[in-house]
């Protein structure tokens, strides 16, 4: 009962819902409280500049939500990396260059795709290792156990022949093994 | 009163898990139906035990008693009620009863699987021995999750004094999608625990078994594929459920993340998948025996790997929610125990599966051993992918990321392999396959593949050649589906009412083989073109302002102060039209405020036009340009994002008819006769 009448005085309280909103609208609108509302994206004028920095953004990790790239990251922070990336592009520098430099600054954590280095070897040829023995081992195996079919002899030819030529249509081979 | 009845029922439910352990192994080396029966009674036992409790554990949501710590932590009675009712599984407590129900109600309906004393026949059901190892072994996992349940994580512990009011479930689970995906992905992953039991009963049981001849395998692949088919099923279900859930409601644009989290869902899907294969050749060859084991014990410990990589918090994820590192521990004792002691009884008894039917390179054996070769080094790379940063953190202290660049470089290229020898495997024959053959009846959808990869990069801007061969890889898994059908049909080669009943006749499993298969390429189309030709752009948009991409413009008519039950909304309304003004539809997309809990969440506006979206979320207010407020909105043009979530439905429909096969029907509880089986009316 205690529990209800609590509850029943948030929700019925005007004075607390008015409260409420004042705090939301004051959380999303005035930049001192919150962080500070970015600059929007200022795209580059050159299209091919453009689709670069967009392909550099899918690389590059959010600092603040770590788990999405800057390509869609609200945060501020993501915007103002946005920026940087372009700006650097529009300087003139390669690709290679600018993740170096990120690299340089946050270290490698910053970027999805980790470097291929002496301790990240299994990381990026372990797969492909392992497809090859698996099929190696695959082949051995297959070699060593291959079905040995002996020919037929005439007599079993010609039962073949009889029962192919009673039965029209090749039954399924997949359907319920009741005739076996 | 009913909560102390809850946690009466969980600690009972734990006590009979142990009985059902140990009075089975017992009746298992005595020989004793009677001990066996009786640890069956326990199993059913057990799982009505955990029903009781998680009954309870819902009516105390329901009544929000916040003298319930787990209820006062996660509840809210400004919640709706649904909410309220999925809470109850929302929190780490919870989704443990939710876990053990699963788990408990298998083993029950496991132990009430028909029983037999020879395997001979075809539809007869589980060997004493092998049944009563089995049931024993799902009661030591019931009851090592229950153990933790109780001891550790108990969801009825009380709180005294009783807050006044609950702390609210995170909103960003506030979702129906997200209401019913943890019980569907439980039910997958848990679902593979029974096959895990039956792998290792089939270890146990391995000296017996010699005596029982060649029939054996082929009868446990039989009795195993309808667990692992229902499990794969759920899980499909769950993870696509969960993406949906992370499309609209993270509102980035984006369906799949690479997550660590989506990852350990993704692992024993890998590994189910590829045992549903390779239980194929056990069941149809006797072939594949040991790898079929392997597989199973492998599926359930990813189950466990994929509960503790999401409950301890070790990675950094979107989707953990409740995370405690000392509970992850335990989770992770849990694994070591479980996955190390079964493997290590495969090592010992692995010899014991040898042999199996002898079968040549180019066969239907040999596509199906191919594709567990692709699944398994895939699944290793996911797995590679995701504990790779934390390993290398803790030998050198040095943080990397792995992220969608590196699965893109490496799963997709395998997975790609994979899908492109797929058409070939149904179309090959058992034990000597005729690849001229497969080529010469898989022409005209090669055909039509590449053509339709022509179209694509031909159709869609900008051109991009890796995306027309991924699109034609999407083609090629549909047309050869379908070209298997009619060859299996003798689609116009026979005259219509031969192929007409040729259809009818088809197994079921057939049918479902078709579906899955063309599901497949479905969403491989849907994933290729949303992520290769998607298009966004953002803008800060006061009222009237608009904002375009690929062909669409969103109009933002106004935004209004919306209050929902337990939040406050800014809801934008927009009007999609097409870039000459046609075609105007409005969508709604929100801001959401939760007071309680201080959190922000987006609430995507979807519009669904043909296959395509276009998917607009809100922006957080600023200030704009004459002072007038703007939001900043975000417009994404989603080409085919339908067939991405359509794709997988198929593909459980197609489980699901191979599920309905009379071949794969469970004997459970059916001790009735068997009804005599039509006599065979086809001349073989």
């Amino acid at each position: 009962m205690v529990l209800k009448s609590c509850s029943g005085l948030i929700r019925l309280s005007g004075l607390v819902r008015i409260m409420l909103l004042a705090l939301f609208l004051g959380m999303v609108a005035s930049p001192g409280w919150a962080e500070p509302a970015p600059a929007p994206d200022r795209p580059l004028a050159d299209t091919v500049q453009e689709a670069r920095a967009r392909a550099l953004f899918a690389e590059v990790r959010c600092i603040v939500c770590q788990h999405e790239s800057i390509s869609g990251s609200q945060a501020g922070l993501a915007t103002d990396m946005r920026r940087l990336v372009r700006e650097k592009i529009e300087s003139g520098a390669s690709d290679e260059a600018i993740r170096e430099d990120l690299v340089r600054r946050w270290g490698d954590y910053i970027l999805f795709k980790p470097p291929v280095r002496l301790n990240t070897t299994l990381l990026w040829f372990g797969p492909f290792v392992l497809i090859l023995i698996g099929g190696l081992l695959l082949v051995l195996q297959l070699r060593k156990k291959r079905p040995v079919t002996l020919p037929l002899s005439q007599e079993e030819q010609a039962r073949i022949e009889d029962l192919l030529a009673e039965a029209e249509l090749r039954p399924d081979p997949d359907a319920k093994p009741r005739n076996h | 009163m009913i909560v102390e009845v809850g946690a009466f029922a969980l600690l009972l439910a734990f006590v009979l898990a142990v009985v059902q352990a140990g009075v089975s192994g017992m009746g298992r080396t005595l020989s004793s139906p009677v001990l066996a029966g009786a640890g069956q009674g326990a199993a059913i036992g057990s799982a009505l035990a955990v029903l009781v409790a998680f009954a309870a554990l819902i009516y105390a949501f329901m009544i929000s008693d916040f003298s319930v710590s787990n209820v006062a932590a996660n509840s809210h009675t400004d919640k709706p009620m649904y909410y309220k009712v999925a809470a109850a599984w929302g929190s780490h407590e919870g989704s443990l009863v939710l876990w053990c129900l699963v788990m408990t109600g298998f083993g029950a309906i496991l132990a009430m699987a028909r029983e037999s004393g020879s395997v001979k026949g075809a539809g007869q059901g589980l060997p004493f021995g092998l049944k009563a190892s089995a049931v024993g072994t799902q009661g030591v996992l019931s009851a090592l999750f229950l153990a933790f349940t109780v001891f550790t994580s108990n969801p009825f512990n009380r709180l005294n004094p009783a807050p006044f009011e609950g702390a609210s479930l995170n909103p960003l689970l506030q979702d129906p999608a997200l209401a019913v995906h943890p019980p569907l992905l439980y039910a997958g992953y848990v679902g593979f625990s029974v096959t895990f039991s039956l792998a290792v009963a089939a270890l146990i049981e391995g000296r017996s078994l010699a005596g029982l001849g060649q029939g054996f395998w082929p009868a446990w692949g039989r009795w195993v594929r309808p667990w692992a088919l229902a499990s794969w099923v759920f899980l499909t279900l769950g993870i696509t459920l969960g993406s949906f859930w992370a499309y609209y409601e993270l509102g980035w644009g984006g369906w799949w993340f690479w997550d660590p989290v989506e990852n350990a869902s993704f692992l024993p899907w890998l590994a189910g998948t590829a045992l549903l294969h390779s239980a194929i050749v056990t069941e149809r060859r006797g072939g594949l025996a040991s790898w079929t084991v392997f597989l199973a014990l492998l599926a359930f410990s990813l189950s466990i790997l994929g509960a503790f990589l999401v409950r301890s918090g070790v990675l950094t994820s979107v989707h953990a929610f409740a995370v405690d590192p000392e509970r992850g521990l335990m989770l992770l004792a849990i694994l070591a125990l479980v996955s190390g002691s079964a493997f290590a009884l495969f090592a010992w008894r692995a010899q014991q599966l040898r042999g199996g039917a002898v079968f040549a390179p180019v066969s239907r054996e040999g596509g199906l051993v191919l594709n567990n070769l692709f699944l398994t080094a895939s699944a290793a790379t996911v797995l590679l992918g995701t504990l790779y940063p934390l390993i290398l953190e803790a030998i050198n202290g040095s943080t990397i990321s792995v992220g969608p660049p590196y699965f893109n470089l490496t799963f997709t290229p395998l997975m790609a392999c994979a899908l492109l020898i797929l058409p070939a495997g149904p179309l090959l024959a058992w034990k000597r396959g005729d690849l001229r053959g497969v080529f010469q009846r898989l022409a005209l959808a090669a055909g039509l593949a590449i053509g339709c990869g022509f179209l694509g990069w031909f159709l869609f801007e900008p051109k991009k050649a890796l995306a027309g061969a991924g699109l034609a890889l999407g083609a090629w898994l549909i047309f050869g589906a379908l070209a298997e059908w009619a060859d299996r049909i003798r689609l116009f080669r026979a005259p219509g009412g031969e192929s007409l009943r040729r259809a009818r006749a088809m197994p079921l499993a057939a049918w479902g083989m078709m579906f899955a298969h063309a599901g497949l390429g479905v969403f491989v189309l849907g994933a290729v073109a949303e992520t290769a030709f998607k298009v966004e752009s953002a803008a800060a948009l006061s009222r009237g302002g608009s904002v375009a991409a690929a062909g669409w413009v969103a109009r933002l008519d106004d935004v209004k102060i919306i209050e929902g039950p337990n939040y406050l909304a800014e809801r934008g309304f927009l009007t999609v039209t097409r870039s000459d003004g046609s075609a105007p539809r409005t969508v709604t997309a929100e801001r959401r405020f939760f007071p309680v809990g201080g959190q922000t969440t987006t609430e995507v506006g979807l519009d669904f036009r043909g296959l395509d979206d276009v998917y607009v979320v809100m922006g957080e207010r600023r200030a704009g340009v004459e002072g007038a407020p703007a939001w900043t909105v975000r417009l994404y043009w989603n080409p085919w994002a339908r067939l991405i979530f359509l794709g997988p439905a198929i593909m459980c429909l197609g489980g699901l008819l191979s599920l309905m096969d009379r071949r794969l029907r469970l004997g459970v509880g059916n001790r009735r006769k068997p009804r005599p089986l039509p006599v065979a009316t086809e001349a073989g």
